[in-house]
């Protein structure tokens, strides 16, 4: 019913390619995360599933059928912006019940429509207010019900909540879950919050310069990302990458410390340069099969956790998110465990995992 | 305390009164000598109305003068009025859309179109006036009131406000109700349209005195006496030389002049301050 099919979709302004062609088969009620850094072209893929955008090359498919040529009004879609795009001199009322009036629905099917959506977003109070007269939240849950009335086959969220303070912004994240999971409509969600997307996803995109590094459910791009960046880019904090040689079981990192690797991950080629990756959450004081010294240079004491900020022999930083007991003080020397399955070997030159 | 604000208060007053006096002197004076005969003014001005206020404008309104050919002042105020109205409607009408194209729209050469209104602003009607006197001659709309109206209408002057304003309309907007399904008209009437109903009432007045102030082009393009605007009357009752001019009712017609760009303006400044307090964002 409402899925959406990417076929090695392309966007180009004149001669500059800014999305090198992306795939992908959303499921019917899934909810995709694109995510990423600005400039992406996360929202550059958004907008040609909403019709905003043209589709240089490739194909767009909702519901089985091509849209690439079908004008946004009949893409059976809704979207909401990031700032909302309320009409600013309409009520709640009649920003809800603008899309139905155009399509000429019966004055009480729209009303019904409005109140069912108002209900389940709980402002029926606020109807016969102006966009002006509301709170940014408050607006936010207006943008959506505009987009629930439609009862569209997919839902594009576009930063939806970019423009909410932090608090709110957690409020509404799992609002969006539920009301998402609820309604089973298809929806694709823009974000370069990786919280958000991680806590939202079914499957994640992950872009960069115009290219999806890796497509899946946020575990999985949690526990074997595909790429450096990917690598990187989730998880807080992120993911130490540290340059190293890769020999028959093990990498040695440039400082010296050698790291052995699990049994069926040796035999990567000797000499090889490679990038490791350790999730700092990943460290804990004390020896293991894998050791690395570091001297302390700061530790942030959260309460729950202690962010261990150290340096390397070598020079390099490493950062370890220990249990909030442990006390470090600045210039002592540490030593921090891995467990080996937990080491992340990327490909220096490629950035691809290994 | 209170008494040092009252005392700094005096002096913004002082100034206010004083250049309300100044401004309004000359409007009294003329209302002054409206209310007088022809005789009590040349022999010289009191300051107190008199008593033929009523008899004055009662026959400025209705009977005219000899020097406007027996036209009374009612029908130049009407014919101003049309004009006006239609110059202020036309001008807007014609801005709103050619602004909308040019904003909203992507066409070859949208620019060189814009700029080619936009040169427009420099070429007044003094400036082209001969060859527009020219075609509306050819076209035969001289003394009447297409020939003395559309000439003036097309102009840039409200292009380019327009075009500023709808700039800062957000283009997420605009593909709101794209994806509402709203199509080009229906976005301009109903979102452009009530988003610029400030500036909608702030250019009406200013078009609408514009209009209503034309002397040069009405003085060409009309001759019959029918189509006197307020204007151009207000100047032939003033006698050139020898001729003789009533000067209580010329004050009279004067005063009437003012009425109606005074009118629109009280009514349109409520409309616009209302918009600036519902200022939308």
């Amino acid at each position: 019913m409402g899925e959406v099919t990417l076929r090695a979709v392309r966007k180009s302004y004149g001669a500059t390619e800014v999305v090198h062609g992306v795939s992908c088969d959303i499921a019917d009620g899934e909810l995709v995360v694109i995510v990423g850094p600005s400039g992406c072209g996360k929202s550059t893929l958004l907008r040609m599933v909403a019709g905003l955008e043209e589709i240089t090359a490739g194909e767009i498919l909702i519901g089985g059928k091509v849209v690439n040529a079908v004008e946004p009004k009949d893409r059976d879609i809704a979207m909401v912006f990031q700032n909302y795009a309320l009409y600013p001199h309409m009520t709640v009322r009649d920003n809800m019940a603008y899309g139905l009036k155009i399509r000429r629905l019966a004055r009480a099917e729209v009303e019904a429509r409005v109140r069912r959506a108002a209900g389940i977003l709980q402002i029926e109070a606020l109807l016969d207010r102006k966009p002006r007269q509301l709170s940014g939240g408050q607006r936010q849950r207006v943008a959506m019900g505009r987009a629930i009335v439609r009862d569209p086959q997919v839902f594009l969220f576009d930063e939806p909540l970019s423009n909410l303070d932090a608090q709110l912004r957690v409020q509404m994240r799992v609002e969006i879950r539920r009301l998402q999971q609820s309604l089973g409509t298809t929806s694709i969600y823009v974000t370069h919050d990786q919280v958000e997307a991680m806590t939202l996803a079914d499957r994640l995109i992950v872009m960069r310069g115009g290219v999806a590094e890796q497509i899946g459910p946020p575990l999985l791009l949690y526990e074997r990302p595909a790429t450096v960046f990917v690598a990187a880019f989730i998880g807080s904090p992120a993911m130490n990458l540290l340059p190293a040689v890769a020999s028959e079981d093990a990498v040695v990192l440039a400082g010296g410390a050698r790291l052995p690797l699990p049994a069926d991950r040796a035999g990567l080629a000797a000499d090889r340069p490679v990038t490791l990756g350790i999730r700092p959450e990943h460290l804990v004081a004390g020896d293991g099969p894998a050791t690395i010294e570091v001297r302390v240079e700061l530790a942030e004491m959260l309460g729950a956790d202690t962010i261990l900020h150290g340096r390397l022999g070598d020079g390099s930083l490493l950062q370890a998110r220990l249990p909030g007991a442990e006390r470090a003080q600045p210039g002592e020397r540490m030593r921090l465990a891995v467990d080996p399955r937990q080491l992340h070997v990327f490909d220096r030159e490629s950035g691809k995992r290994i | 305390m209170e008494r040092r604000r009252a005392a700094q208060d005096l002096l913004p007053h002082l100034i206010l009164w004083g250049g309300i006096a100044i401004v309004a002197f000359p409007i009294y004076m003329t209302f002054v000598a409206s209310s007088l005969t022809q005789e009590d003014i040349l022999a010289g001005m009191p300051l107190l109305p008199g008593p033929h206020l009523v008899a004055n404008y009662r026959e400025a309104l209705f009977r005219g003068v000899v020097a406007t050919s027996g036209i009374s002042v009612l029908r130049m105020l009407w014919n101003s009025l049309v004009m006006a109205l239609i110059i202020a409607v036309g001008k807007i009408f014609i801005s709103l859309l050619s602004a909308y194209a040019v904003v909203f729209f992507r066409f070859p050469l949208r620019m060189t179109v814009f700029w080619m209104i936009f040169v427009t602003l420099m070429l007044p009607v003094e400036v082209r006036i001969v060859p527009t006197y020219q075609v509306v001659a050819e076209l035969g709309m001289i003394d009447s009131m297409a020939g003395l109206t559309i000439p003036l209408i097309a102009s840039a002057t409200a292009t380019l406000l327009f075009r500023q304003f709808f700039l800062t309309i957000p283009d997420e907007l605009v593909e709101a109700a794209k994806i509402d399904g709203a199509g080009p008209l229906r976005f301009l009437v109903d979102t452009v349209v009530p988003l610029s109903r400030t500036n909608l009432a702030a250019l009406f007045v200013i078009l609408f005195i514009y209009g209503w102030n034309q002397f040069l082009w009405p003085l060409l393009i009309t001759n019959s006496p029918k189509m006197t605007t307020i204007v151009i009357g207000l100047t032939q009752m003033i006698g050139l030389g020898e001729g003789r001019t009533d000067w209580d009712i010329v004050m009279a017609t004067t005063l009437l002049a003012m009425l109606p760009p005074a009118l629109i303006v009280l009514l349109m400044q409520r409309w616009f301050v209302k918009g600036l307090v519902e200022s939308e964002k």
